[in-house]
């Protein structure tokens, strides 16, 4: 076992250089060009009545590789993810997938559905765990073409049985590596907060993804857990799969990203590896500029701004915390 | 003795069967796919008119009739379908109650008495079916003291095959990987869509199927009465439809069956118990009480207290999961 380890932290590391050596001549401007992309979006724009949620001019995402897509809260993110995966469908734009360097597919108008059976397969912010259904039959739905989902050759069990069988196995096998096979006959509705993360995401493992795209994985997960959670997504990446993931927490991006795209209101201010994005002012400002609106009232409200500086850097910690608390949750 | 065997006979009686058929439908919509049908009714309807229009108005055979009646139950599920399924759960529920009540109030109007036969209903359309019985029609039959004639004694042992039958097709279905589909779209419809699985088709396949075997409740319920009256066909239908299924346990093969007829031996059981205690010389309630024209209203009084009970004590129904039910869906 612990050789088994070092080998797959090998080969994360070496996935991770790899990553980065494709990713070293891109220049760091939002919207550039990438050596091999796998989701390459174009003018999607999304708008709720007078709200611009979404619009994305060009935007490309690397393949193998694990891209963060951080914001300020409202940035768009989520929504961006509801379009890309059929969830949603935006006023205008295109967007192609390239399952492989030479093939490429239009998404647009493509229903939720048959983007995952393309191979996109996404997980939700409050992760959707079917609490009725037992953990290994979250696993088993999940296998795609299956001959029994079809209503009359349902009817006759030996038509689909061994196929079935196969499935099972192989969910066994994930789960075992997700640390759940335990769990397996247990209804998903008693598992804890990051056990159902870590379920969301061996159960879309089991479509045979190409891209994963995880929508605030780490959210409500114990920091024990986080680390579990870091470890396997770092994994998809070595095991050939592209990651693309919605996150909060700065320390997380840095620690397993290998490339970060900044939005903020719809659109995208900064592309780049995760230290240069860290120290672009675009980001800080994006970031900063949100909190010092939530907390302007207060301030003007109170004495002399130099008197309470103190006080209301207090305040803003306090609140950053509770924001992150509730995000926890 | 008697309330014995009343309450025997109601558990296998024609009603039990019509119900059965209804909440098995029901329960493919509503327990394992989580559709919200309220309009389970309409389908039946559809399932007695269509051997009723086709035999005694056109002419046509009976077999004939019971496919034109599924099949209008299949178009019905269509059109009902087709546009409410992309919605949220309540706007099916919603269009399913007022086209079951269109259907009945169309159907009873006097422009379509020529062919529907309006408020009288239509009458005589079964006898082919109950020419192919191996029991003499007349002839007096008394398993377990309980008096059958052989036309009821046909009727019932096709009806009990034809549950028995359906009940071990939901069986094999909610074993399935179709079943799992359809537990998942109940559970979460957007999860499911996540995972590749085309939602609106599958939702689509349970409605039309439920519909179909409800439109076999009414074809056998129809085959029974040898007539059918629009005036049968109200929403109430689908809630003792609801009750039952619940009674039985929602997403379990045998759950509406049970229900269904424990639902209506309960109904006659009170009904005997009701009537004894008001009758005779010296009643233990007198009928400034309880009158006898009230009996029927009073045991739907007190089966319905008897639901909220279980629901209260035993809300996962008979066969139900109570672990299952316990795990709120989130």
């Amino acid at each position: 076992m612990p050789s088994n380890d070092i080998r797959a932290v090998d080969a994360a590391r070496e996935a991770k250089v790899a990553a980065a050596r494709d990713l070293s001549d891109v220049s760091h401007e939002p919207g550039v060009v990438k050596p091999d992309a796998i989701l390459v979006v174009d003018g999607v724009r999304r708008q709720f009545g007078g709200l611009v949620a979404v619009d994305v001019d060009h935007l490309e995402f690397p393949r193998g590789c694990i891209t963060a897509l951080i914001g300020p809260n409202g940035a768009g993110k989520t929504t961006l993810f509801n379009l890309l995966t059929g969830f949603d469908r935006p006023q205008d734009g295109d967007w192609e997938f390239r399952p492989t360097a030479d093939t490429a597919k239009k998404m647009r108008n493509v229903p939720a559905y048959r983007v995952a059976r393309a191979g996109m397969v996404r997980t939700f912010q409050l992760t959707k765990a079917l609490s009725k259904m037992t953990v290994l039959d979250n696993m088993k739905l999940a296998a795609t073409r299956q001959q029994g989902e079809r209503i009359w050759p349902s009817l006759l069990p030996f038509l689909w049985r061994a196929q079935d069988q196969a499935i099972e196995a192989r969910a066994m096998e994930l789960l075992a590596r997700f640390k759940l096979d335990t769990k397996a006959q247990e209804y998903a509705g008693t598992l804890s907060g990051g056990q159902r993360k870590l379920l969301e995401m061996a159960r879309a493992l089991m479509t045979e993804p190409t891209i994963v795209m995880l929508d605030e994985p780490m959210a409500g997960v114990n920091p024990a857990l986080t680390q579990s959670l870091l470890e396997h997504v770092k994994a998809l990446r070595s095991d050939g799969m592209s990651v693309i993931f919605v996150e909060h927490d700065m320390d997380v991006v840095r620690d397993i990203s290998d490339w970060v795209v900044v939005m903020a209101q719809g659109g995208v201010i900064a592309e780049g590896p995760p230290d240069v994005v860290s120290a672009n002012p675009h980001v800080i400002d994006a970031y900063l500029g949100a909190r010092h609106d939530e907390a302007l009232p207060e301030v003007e409200l109170g004495a002399p701004l130099a008197d309470d500086a103190e006080a209301v850097r207090e305040e803003i910690a306090a609140e950053i915390h509770e924001t992150e608390k509730e995000a926890g949750q | 003795m008697e309330i014995l065997q009343n309450a025997l006979k109601a558990l296998v009686a024609r009603e039990a069967i019509y119900f059965a058929l209804l909440a098995i439908g029901l329960n493919i919509q509503f327990g394992y796919a989580g559709l919200l049908n309220f309009g389970q009714v309409g389908f039946s309807l559809l399932g007695a008119y269509g051997i009723a229009i086709t035999v005694t108005t056109w002419g046509g055979s009976y077999w004939l009739g019971l496919g034109v009646g599924l099949a209008a139950a299949v178009v019905l599920a269509l059109l009902l379908g087709l546009p409410t399924l992309r919605l949220r759960a309540d706007y099916l529920a919603i269009a399913t109650i007022a086209a079951a009540e269109m259907l009945r109030l169309g159907f009873r109007t006097p422009s379509a008495t020529e062919i529907t036969g309006g408020t009288q209903g239509l009458q005589g359309f079964s006898g082919e079916f109950y020419e192919l019985s191996p029991f003499p029609l007349d002839k007096k039959y008394h398993p377990f003291g309980i008096l059958f004639t052989g036309q009821e004694l046909w009727l019932l042992t096709v009806g009990w095959t034809l549950v028995a039958l359906l009940v071990l097709a939901v069986w094999l279905w909610g074993r399935s990987p179709w079943g799992r589909v359809l537990k998942a779209i109940r559970e979460d419809e957007d999860a499911a869509r996540a995972l590749g699985k085309n939602v609106y088709w599958y939702k689509m396949q349970a409605l039309i199927v439920g519909g179909v075997i409800g439109a076999l409740g009414g074809a056998v319920q129809a085959t029974a009465t040898r007539s059918v009256d629009p005036d049968t066909y109200l929403p109430i239908v689908t809630f003792y439809a609801y009750a039952a299924l619940i009674l039985g346990g929602t997403a379990r093969p045998l759950g509406p069956v049970i229900g269904a007829s424990l639902l209506f031996a309960l109904l006659s059981v009170t009904d005997s118990v009701l009537r004894d205690l008001t009758t005779g010389d010296n009643p233990v309630i007198s009928s400034d009480i309880l009158d006898s024209q009230a009996i029927a209203a009073t045991r739907f009084v007190l089966v319905g207290a008897g639901l909220i009970a279980l629901m209260a004590f035993r809300p996962q129904g008979i066969f139900g999961s109570r672990t299952e039910v316990s795990i709120d869906a989130k």
